[in-house]
């Protein structure tokens, strides 16, 4: 690890400050991403904005129609929140397979949404749910979100504060998990909403994406055989040593029929 | 006497209370004063040659003390790291063995080859220095796999080794074997790969050199497995500096399967940098370090036929390996896929024919040498895959094909026509156990079971034998073998009659600080808390060869007998002056000395300290004192063995195979220690396991990166990928180890990939799937059933 300033902010707009005025200086919630990174000595930041002191960003509260996620909180706390887990089940169970215990305790919502990691957990709940992304300037759609590999809608000084997911009628996420590092080599996350039916894919390509064939075949058909048959193309799709393209589009298939039961259950 | 516990209790492991609460001391822990950091420098290029190095803008940076590279190694004429096993081709024909230089000359051969060593105050100062190294590289081609290794045109790794062959060696009556093959009435055939593995124990490797000026003394504080063959090798053959000047320490390691049983060059690098900045250095490998430095095992490609009579009865066994050996020889490095692998293609099998042939092959990769096993799961993979393959071609049953070819109890000794010849033996009892123990009889109702989920089941059969206690060192010296192979020990019994024993095996997991400790209690009737065993420090123990090839207990454990019964016999000299009797009438039991048919007695105390207060003691006859010391070298391998019977659970949606039962039911000769035992063959089978399901180190051809690099690309068993399993012990006695023991140390590692391949194959044998290359990941097996045009299961 090379050496760097270290500021704790309270306030959100200082914060913001900071990251404009020090040039490529980070922003570390969590750290379970930007620590390790850090000692690989693959990234050397001249400063670290810790957020861990602004409260406003922690907790998760009840809009009725909505609830709402601190940028802050761990993915323990909502994976064992007894309203994400009354409200939204498959997002609460979305947080408890993430990572491992360690990680879970310190990794939030607001670093895993901004890292936008191509195999990350929470982008598949975040765009399978139609959230919005609140930040320190404005509030963003999950679809206007999610850029690609590691790239968000974010801008220089912009920091996510809370995520705002409506409440579906039902929803679930099934993972096919990479066997060793336990990120999602396909992650399927599916919600049916009154009006639609949202499916996202995180794990299988560049970025997280959804897959309107089957949300139109789910919104006739709310079952894990109506989207039996459909596949999804190779060309996009994520090689690499532990699975080829035709593989994970295989496992989208077979996860999203999985998502779909556990959604039911 | 209260608390002695001997041979055959489970007491609850002695080491493990400082390991437990933190107060273990490994290497990272020992802080030297003055100490300096250091950091490799290690080529990023699978194959370049190697033109200059520009040291000026590091020297400048702060912190930085040293740069040293292969040129000063060069100019103090430092010796190549040395291998200590020479094997020949069918001619006599020596290995090519090209220099392994510390660091590098001329050319890299390998991601991870070291360049440079640069010391600095601290370690952070030590990185930013290594990053301000100038290295200009001219990058070559790369070979990475050994069949594109051999093929015409291929990178060359070393000018004077044609086709990257270091020798062509082959074991066996190639003759005999091609005669038995025209006349069968069936030939099996298998190709396959044995995949490469790195050992990750979970303390990465590490070391601390410092020289004394005032006694020119030298110590090296490492994480080994065997101390003074790092002294001796180091020592005589890299650095030049006299045995009684170097002291090489191993304390607590956190583990090794081998991976810490080599001399590394960063252990002569650092040892030979302290003296030259004057300071202690210390060197802490990362994890990341670890993987393209660490030596890997296996790798290995392979084509094998059995010939069978017409009632499944085997008639010759051929077998044709490529073997990686990676960038250089490494220390056992060719003695693992030939000496160690050969010799055990026999197996527990009356096969009266075998031919071997292997050619150790060079590869822009990280050398390969011993990992748990080394061989000896290779060759028990070949042959019982084959063995399967050939009873589902012939129509025979699994365990029947193997009763048919099995050599009964009452064969042993047994001389295999593979040099080795097994001791005793009863692979027909382990194999009835285990078909008991694994419920076999009702396997038809689970598969059902699975299949009414839409789940495949399969069970896997693995009835295996090896050769442990390494080594004797006239057989080996034979095969190869450079140095000696026995062990050594001595008891050290003080006024008080404790026991301090220092022993040349080295304990880093396998609970060697208890199991001594239990021998000694029992045979000399001394408390097991009054017993101490020292091992890891060659200014405190006087020899021994180390711990690897599950010898310990088989040859130090010998020793150790040995040493304690020599204890006994002065002791009962003295006593039998102390008690006026004739010393053939003192019986010796329970810590107690005695006269035979009286109550006259001494205790084991009482004579201790009259060898220490020798007031009344025949001085004229007996030296004072009670210390004993005895060499071992063995007369034979010992041949632990058994049948493993593993049940898989294919998802054919996924193609995600998962391990639902385990058993084992080996024969590890006389038990000390069965918690020990269990728990040995517990994790012994996991890494068997992790090679068959999990494991896979993977090369870029061309480039030489390691893709597999990291744990997030590695993956090791993890305790959610094991049933319970069911381990049990069938023994027969080893009729040449002093207490019948023959080491339990790799067995587990040894028998559990055939086991769990064979189970998956027959998940999938319905489906017209003959072979499973491992590791049998999710990926591969969907792939497989895709390649069959099979269909999936339906929703």
């Amino acid at each position: 690890m090379k050496p760097f300033a270290y500021h704790q902010p309270d306030q959100i707009p200082d914060a913001a400050k900071l990251l404009t005025t020090i040039e490529d200086s980070k922003l570390v919630a969590g750290g379970m991403t930007l620590i390790p990174t850090l000692k690989q000595r693959l990234a050397s930041p001249p400063a670290l904005v810790d957020l861990s002191k602004l409260g406003s960003l922690k907790g998760i509260t009840d809009d009725g129609a909505t609830i709402t996620i601190g940028a802050m909180t761990p993915h323990a706390v909502v994976a064992a929140s007894k309203l994400v887990q009354t409200k939204i089940p498959g997002l609460a169970a979305l947080a408890s397979m993430i990572g491992d215990p360690a990680v879970r305790s310190r990794g939030t919502i607001g670093g895993s949404v901004a890292n936008n990691d191509p195999a990350a957990d929470y982008p598949a709940g975040v765009l399978g749910l139609g959230a919005t992304v609140i930040t320190s300037t404005r509030e963003i759609a999950a679809d206007k979100f999610f850029l690609g590999l590691f790239e968000t809608a974010l801008e220089p000084g912009e920091i996510i504060t809370a995520i705002r997911f409506p409440v579906p009628l039902k929803a679930g996420y099934a993972k096919f998990k990479a066997p060793a590092s336990r990120y999602a080599l396909v992650g399927m996350f599916v919600a049916k909403f009154a009006d639609a039916v949202r499916v996202a894919v995180t794990g299988a390509g560049p970025g997280v994406f959804r897959v309107p064939p089957m949300e139109a075949a789910l919104s006739e058909n709310f079952e894990p055989s109506a989207i039996a048959a459909i596949k999804i193309d190779n060309d996009g799709l994520t090689s690499d040593i532990h699975a080829e393209a035709d593989y994970r589009a295989h496992l989208v298939t077979v996860m999203a029929k999985r998502a779909v039961d556990a959604a039911l259950s | 006497m209260s608390n002695v516990i001997g041979i055959g209790a489970s007491p609850k492991r002695k080491e493990d209370q400082r390991f437990l609460t933190g107060r273990g001391n490994y290497v990272s822990d020992i802080k030297r004063p003055g100490m300096t950091a250091g950091v490799f420098v290690r080529s990023p290029h699978g194959h370049a040659v190697l033109r200059g190095i520009d040291k000026a803008a590091a020297l400048a940076s702060p912190g930085v003390i040293a740069v040293l590279a292969g040129e000063d190694t060069a100019a103090d004429k430092l010796g190549s790291l040395p291998c200590g096993w020479g094997i020949s081709d069918a001619k006599g024909v020596p290995m090519k063995e090209p220099p392994f230089p510390m660091l590098a000359q001329g050319k890299v051969r390998f991601v991870g080859d070291m360049v440079a060593f640069v010391i600095a105050e601290t370690p952070e100062q030590a990185n930013a220095g290594a990053e301000l190294l100038k290295i200009d590289y001219e990058v070559l081609p790369s070979v990475v796999g050994v069949l594109e290794a051999v093929r015409p045109g291929a990178p060359q790794l070393f000018d004077d080794v044609p086709n990257n062959i270091c020798c062509d060696w082959e074991l066996g009556d190639k003759a005999a074997v091609e005669t038995a093959f025209r006349k069968a009435a069936h030939v099996a055939k298998l190709s396959l790969v044995n995949n490469r593995l790195i050992g990750n124990p979970m303390e990465p490797r590490a070391a601390i050199a410092e020289y004394e000026p005032g006694t020119d003394r030298f110590t090296l504080w490492t994480t080994s497995q065997f101390p003074h063959v790092v002294r001796f090798l180091m020592g005589a053959l890299v650095l030049n500096i006299p045995q009684h000047k170097l002291r090489v320490v191993a304390p607590d390691v956190g583990g090794g399967f081998g991976v810490k049983q080599f001399h590394y060059g960063e252990e002569a690098v650092i040892t030979w940098a302290a003296k030259r900045v004057k300071r202690p250095v210390k060197w802490v490998a990362s994890r990341s370090e670890g993987y393209v430095s660490d030596r890997h095992g296996r790798d290995h490609v392979t084509e094998a036929e059995l010939a069978l009579d017409e009632n499944g009865k085997f008639l010759a066994f051929r077998v044709n390996t490529l073997a990686n050996m990676g960038g250089y020889l490494s220390t056992f490095g060719p003695n693992i896929p030939t000496n160690l692998y050969g010799p055990l293609l026999g197996g527990v099998y009356t096969t009266p024919a075998i031919y071997c042939n292997v050619k150790v092959v060079f590869t822009n990769t990280v050398p390969v040498d011993a990992y748990r096993g080394a061989g000896r799961p290779e060759a028990t993979f070949v042959l019982e895959r084959i063995v399967d393959v050939a009873a589902s071609e012939m129509g025979i049953d699994r365990v029947e094909i193997r009763r048919r070819n099995m050599i009964p109890k009452e064969a042993y000794p047994y001389q295999t026509p593979v040099l080795v010849q097994y001791d005793c033996g009863d692979p027909m009892g382990c194999l009835d156990g285990a078909l008991v123990a694994a419920d076999v009889k009702d396997f038809g109702v689970r598969k059902a079971a699975s299949a009414s989920k839409g789940k495949f089941r399969g069970l896997g059969y693995s009835t295996y034998v090896e050769a442990c206690g390494l080594a004797p060192s006239r057989f080996a010296g034979r095969l190869g073998a450079r140095g000696g192979l026995y062990e050594s020990a001595t008891v050290r019994v003080h006024p008080t009659g404790q026991v301090t024993v220092m022993i040349g095996t080295h304990n880093h997991g396998q609970g060697h600080e208890t199991t001594f400790a239990q021998i000694v209690s029992d045979k000399l009737g001394v408390a097991f808390e009054n017993v101490d065993i020292v091992f890891g420090d060659t200014d405190r123990v006087q020899f021994g060869m180390g711990t690897y090839g599950s010898r310990s207990l088989v040859v130090g454990g010998a020793a150790l007998s040995k040493a304690t019964d020599k204890v006994i016999a002065k002791g009962k000299k003295i006593a039998s002056h102390l008690l006026e009797a004739a010393e053939v009438d003192i019986h010796f039991e329970s810590g107690k000395f005695s006269v035979a048919g009286t109550d006259r007695m001494k205790t084991f105390e009482e004579i201790a300290g009259a060898a220490y207060v020798p007031h009344n003691y025949p001085l004229e006859v007996l030296e004072p004192g009670l210390e004993e010391q005895a060499y071992y070298d063995p007369v034979n391998f010992t041949y632990p063995g058994g049948c493993h019977i593993a049940e898989v659970e294919v998802d054919p949606e996924t193609g995600t195979v998962t391990l639902v039962n385990y058993t084992a039911v080996d024969d590890v000769g006389t038990v000390i220690n069965p918690m020990i035992v269990e728990g040995q063959l517990h994790g012994g089978i996991v890494q068997g396991v992790g090679q068959a399901l999990f494991e896979n180190a993977v090369y870029d051809e061309g480039s030489g990166q390691l893709l597999s690099g990291s744990l997030m690309d590695y993956c090791m068993p993890r305790a959610d990928h094991l049933p319970m399993m069911k381990v049990a012990t069938h023994s027969t006695l080893c009729t040449h180890t002093p207490m019948g023991v023959k080491g339990c140390g790799e067995v587990g590692t040894i028998g559990s990939p055939a086991a769990v391949i064979n189970a998956v194959v027959d998940a999938l044998s319905h489906l017209g799937v003959t072979h499973v290359d491992m590791p049998a990941t999710p990926n591969r097996i969907w792939r497989l059933l895709q390649n069959a045009s099979l269909p999936v299961a339906a929703e």
